[in-house]
């Protein structure tokens, strides 16, 4: 039962972890807009979710470091720096940084509604989950 | 947690620019501080920036680091003032290799990076206590 429960939320919460780790790139990119020799980069979140999810569709795979790691599918972080891409730019600074910090805040908006929207859908699996298990009147 | 490391990115970014708009400050403040043309005078200052790794675990998360503070290698300023004190033999007196427009620009850069870089805080810092407040109510 318990599972089942966790089941509910595994999407979601992968989901989420992702798009709070596009953020982080986002934010790098733009902390880095003025550093010489720094490239853009960005989260296919695309790919990053479907490796993250897997084939079974919703558990995730263990992060495998070492070679004595046994690969396993859990409920765990999304693993790697999996889908982590340089931007390909439009127009690249005389210092060869790639930072077009208009097109980063545009992005960085989009992906924290985007996140938003994850915790709304949280919310609302909560709020069923919460009907089910209180006591009928 | 991921959307940690947007607040320690953000942040390494204020302090990178609030370094360069001192910088700044310090050139415009000390321009017309003249000095004998044989003398050694103020520089105009400049700081490098280097991206740098936030988290060992999450190389994508990359904040901003001042590296150094380097002087510019420019002439000085060579102003033809008989009367001055600090005149030389031909008569001139030289100011700091320090070009107002050049500063000017600077701070523009650096305020709206600043400025970015503290909206990038107050959104992580509003989707991080949207999800702390998941499921209260």
């Amino acid at each position: 039962m318990l599972s089942k429960i966790d089941h509910e939320f595994a999407f979601i919460q992968t989901a989420m972890s992702l798009r709070a780790r596009r953020q982080e790139i986002l934010a790098s990119n733009l902390a880095n807009s003025d550093t010489p020799n720094y490239k853009a980069r960005d989260l296919d979140f695309a790919s990053a979710l479907r490796s993250a999810v897997g084939a079974s569709g919703g558990t995730l795979a263990l992060a495998t470091t070492s070679a004595g790691h046994i690969g396993g599918m859990g409920a765990g972080g999304a693993a790697g720096a999996a889908g982590v891409k340089y931007r390909s730019v439009v127009q690249p600074s005389l210092d060869g940084n790639t930072v077009d910090p208009d097109v980063e805040r545009g992005h960085f908006a989009d992906n924290a509604m985007q996140y938003q929207f994850l915790l709304e859908r949280m919310r609302g699996s909560v709020e069923k989950m919460k009907m089910a298990l209180s006591e009928v009147r | 947690m991921s959307m940690n490391n947007v607040f320690h990115i953000a942040a390494s970014a204020l302090t990178a620019q609030s370094m360069r708009l001192n910088a700044v400050a310090s050139n415009l403040a000390n321009a017309e501080s003249a000095h004998a043309s044989t003398g050694e005078g103020y520089k105009a200052k400049q700081v490098m920036f280097q991206a740098v790794a936030m988290d060992r675990a999450e190389p994508w998360a990359q904040g901003v680091r001042m590296t150094e503070v380097v002087e510019d290698p420019r002439p000085d300023r060579l102003v033809y003032d008989p009367k001055h004190p600090l005149a030389d033999a031909k008569g001139y007196v030289a100011y700091p290799n320090v070009d107002a427009v050049e500063e000017m620009v600077n701070m523009i850069s650096a305020s709206r990076s600043y400025q970015t870089n503290a909206e990038v805080m107050a959104t992580a810092k509003d989707l991080m206590s949207r999800t702390l407040a998941l499921l209260q109510s």
